[in-house]
């Protein structure tokens, strides 16, 4: 029982992590229409970033300045790249995202090597806020959480209750309309995409120094974040938020409860085989849950995919 | 530029075959033929191996990109796939005897390749754009990730190796030597190619075009467009599991490494780089890459920025790729003035190119000084020792590149007026210029 609400305390952890990611990607994808495949690399950038300020002046100015610096370099692509790839169609744009996304990568490699660097949490939240069992749980962790849902109230709030938020929505869906009410459309989609990847710069910053700050840490999270808006449907914030959850929860369980295939297959009456090494099926047989736990968010993916091309509350097809 | 086009097709589909549409196959087999008397030594025939695996996977990935509409984050999976069955079906060779000669390994391959398209494909094609794009990568990172569960198959952390000169000998060629597996790859290199092409001309070519453009119309001329994708599918995935059985023939080992997505990744940078709007595109591309990534590789650490670099480049101001830069000068060729534009490009290109090159040396030298070991102060760059510990070589560097950027800029008015003119037919003064 402990053990659960530690595993579901680390998968909230991670999946809100992944929310502050897909929320901007999914506001992104709703307004241009691209997917933005750099939007993990503006995450990396994030934390880079903040370690590079956290050197001067320590982490809580990196907290807020990190982002705004990454939002900032969002809006300037947005405006002198992506609006120039724009006309060409979605394809070239989707090319164009997946080229920043390399570029991006050996940038930070360029200036930063190729090994983690020393990116921590304050010493201020470097305690055992509480235990659960014999499990400590760390502040850091319950700071991130509560940035996260911060975010997601602020993300809500600015959405659905405020003026922005409603020309933000309007624009989603009749951007031509939108245009000939008098509002800056383009300005609108450059400002969107900054915040979006200000979000992904904020993540970035809180989770570099649970995670590690390392240039293959937006490869690392960068497919996934597709997985989870794919799965939420394409464009819905709320399923942005259930489908991280989802996800989140999935990845921590399929990886702390070691549940082996040979156990489920005796259980159904076979006969474990006595010689393993030349046997067809051995994989089969020697098949863990922790070794699939990373491909679980595929796998449901593609069904998904195949089954409800929309996600789980998507309204239109991706 | 649309009529030529059209009117080039409408000679083809009457003409039959012509010197037009002869003459550039036999001249790069000829080409293929000599290669190896050129450059004779080991390392070059590994490049041209790797080339012409390379371009062979490129083309069937354009068969999808360019040609379909389709854009795929995971066609590593099929030629990978490929090449793994027939590292397999090489060892079986071995230890069976089954009388399966060398040559005819890649047919297996591309068979793997196309039943595994098939599969995939049935479910994948029903929509092109985004939802594709995002089964394919889907599907890309499932194999890649079971690659490593599946130990049977794909042989866990260390992959599958095999020889292929167990097999029975083919007129008395055993494939030991670099040589003979170069004359192999070249002849399935051509066959393909050719194939692939022929492809393109059929019925099922011409409406993966029409599918491509706009779906909508093509079926409302009766075609599903769902199926004309599948077959684009399966036959790029028969020619990307060629290009696996190729790749299994050369390197005798397949990993993990050639199902995952950096692989399925770099493929699309070389295609779209070469360029997807004509069929010879991905062989530039993948010509210029294989070139890049070997020789640059040796010259300096930081090839992969530039590459980066060039890709994001290509892809902001040159939607059409290198093939698509040079066709833009058939328009000029025709009309009789590509003379008057060298003047023009030796004067702007040559500035810039000595302006990129400094933008090089300035990141070398950068990225030296932040990363070299501590106390190691000296570099070499184009044959020049130097401290970077010292202005002088900053200086020079920042120097040189921003004269070469601003000759290039200052001279590129005088391009452009002339890439105007020569893109228009000159008429006498008093018609009027329109």
């Amino acid at each position: 029982m402990e053990l659960v609400l530690v595993i579901l305390i680390d998968g909230l952890v991670y999946g809100l992590l992944l929310f502050m990611l897909s929320s901007g990607l999914t506001l992104i994808f709703s307004m241009m229409g691209v997917l933005n495949f750099a939007h993990a690399s503006f995450y990396m950038l994030g934390a880079y970033f903040a370690y590079q300020i956290s050197r001067y002046m320590g982490f809580w100015p990196g907290l807020i300045l990190a982002p705004i610096i990454v939002g900032l370099a969002g809006a300037a692509i947005e405006r002198f790249g992506l609006r120039k790839v724009h006309q060409y169609g979605h394809v070239p744009e989707l090319i164009f995202t997946f080229g920043l996304a390399l570029l991006i990568e050996e940038i930070v490699q360029f200036f930063w090597g190729k090994n983690q660097v020393p990116y921590d949490a304050p010493d201020v939240l470097q305690f055992a806020l509480f235990s659960i069992g014999t499990n400590e749980i760390q502040a850091y962790k319950v700071f991130m959480i509560a940035i996260s849902v911060l975010i997601f109230l602020c993300l809500l709030y600015v959405l659905t209750k405020t003026r922005v938020g409603m020309i933000i929505q309007a624009a989603l869906s009749y951007p031509r309309t939108v245009e000939a009410l008098g509002h800056n459309v383009p300005f609108i989609f450059m400002g969107v995409f900054g915040v979006g990847t200000a979000l992904a710069g904020l993540a970035g910053v809180i989770a570099g120094p649970q995670l590690g700050t390392f240039p293959g840490m937006a490869f690392l999270l960068g497919s996934i974040v597709f997985v989870t808006i794919v799965i939420g449907g394409l464009g819905s914030l709320w399923g942005a938020l259930v489908a991280s959850l989802l996800i989140g929860w999935m990845t921590t369980f399929a990886a702390s409860y070691n549940v082996a295939m040979a156990d489920i297959l005796m259980a159904f009456g076979f006969e474990m085989p006595e010689d393993m090494s030349e046997h067809a099926l051995r994989d089969l047989w020697t098949l863990t849950l922790p070794q699939i736990g990373p491909i679980l968010p595929y796998l449901l993916m593609v069904v998904i995919l195949v089954f409800r091309p929309y996600g789980l509350f998507g309204k239109r097809d991706a | 530029m649309t009529d030529t086009s059209s009117i080039m097709i409408k000679k083809r589909s009457y003409g039959g075959l012509t010197t037009g549409t002869v003459a550039p196959w036999v001249i790069c087999t000829a080409i293929l033929l000599v290669l190896p008397y050129v450059f004779q030594s080991n390392s070059a025939l590994t490049i041209m191996n790797q080339m012409a695996i390379t371009i062979v996977f490129a083309l069937a990935y354009n068969m999808l990109l360019g040609q379909g509409g389709m854009l795929s984050f995971g066609h590593a999976v099929y030629m990978g796939m490929g090449g793994f069955m027939c590292m397999h079906v090489m060892n079986w060779v071995e230890y069976q005897n089954i009388p399966l000669p060398l040559p005819l390994l890649p047919v297996v391959g591309g068979l793997f390749g196309m039943g595994m398209a098939t599969i995939i494909g049935s479910f994948s094609t029903r929509t092109a754009g985004t939802v594709f794009a995002m089964i394919s990568l889907g599907i890309g990172e499932l194999i890649a990730a079971s690659s490593v569960i599946v130990v049977a198959f794909f042989g866990g952390e260390e992959g599958v190796s095999g020889d292929r000169t167990y097999g029975l000998p083919v007129f008395g060629y055993e494939f030991l030597t670099k040589i003979e597996v170069y004359y192999l790859t070249a002849g399935w290199l051509v066959l393909s190619a050719l194939l692939m092409y022929l492809f393109s001309r059929t019925p099922v070519g011409r409406m993966a075009n029409a599918v491509r453009d706009n779906p909508e119309r093509a079926q409302f001329l009766g075609y599903s467009a769902r199926w004309v994708r599948f077959y684009s599918f399966c036959a790029s995935g028969f020619f990307a599991g060629v290009a696996g059985g190729l790749f299994a023939i050369n390197f005798e080992i397949l990993t993990e490494e050639n199902l995952n997505l950096v692989t399925s990744g770099s493929i699309l940078l070389i295609t779209f780089l070469g360029g997807v709007g004509f069929f010879f595109g991905p062989i530039i591309g993948a010509i210029v890459f294989t070139l890049l990534q070997s020789v640059l590789s040796l010259q300096t650490e930081l090839w992969q920025l530039y590459v980066g670099a060039l890709f994001v480049l290509t892809v902001m101001y040159f939607p059409g790729g290198l093939a698509g830069v040079i066709m833009m000068h058939v328009a000029p060729y025709k009309l009789g003035k590509l003379n008057t534009l060298v003047m023009p490009y030796v004067k702007t290109l040559i500035p810039a190119a000595i302006g990129i090159l400094g933008l090089a040396s300035f990141c070398e030298i950068m990225f030296h000084f932040k990363h070299a070991a501590v106390g190691e102060h000296d570099m070499s760059l184009f044959g020049i020792e130097f401290s970077t510990h010292s202005p002088i070589p900053w200086v020079v560097i920042i120097g040189v590149t921003v004269l070469g950027f601003w000759l290039a800029k200052r001279n590129s008015a005088e391009l452009r007026e002339t890439w105007a003119n020569a893109n228009v037919m000159t008429v006498p003064k008093e018609g009027g210029a329109q």
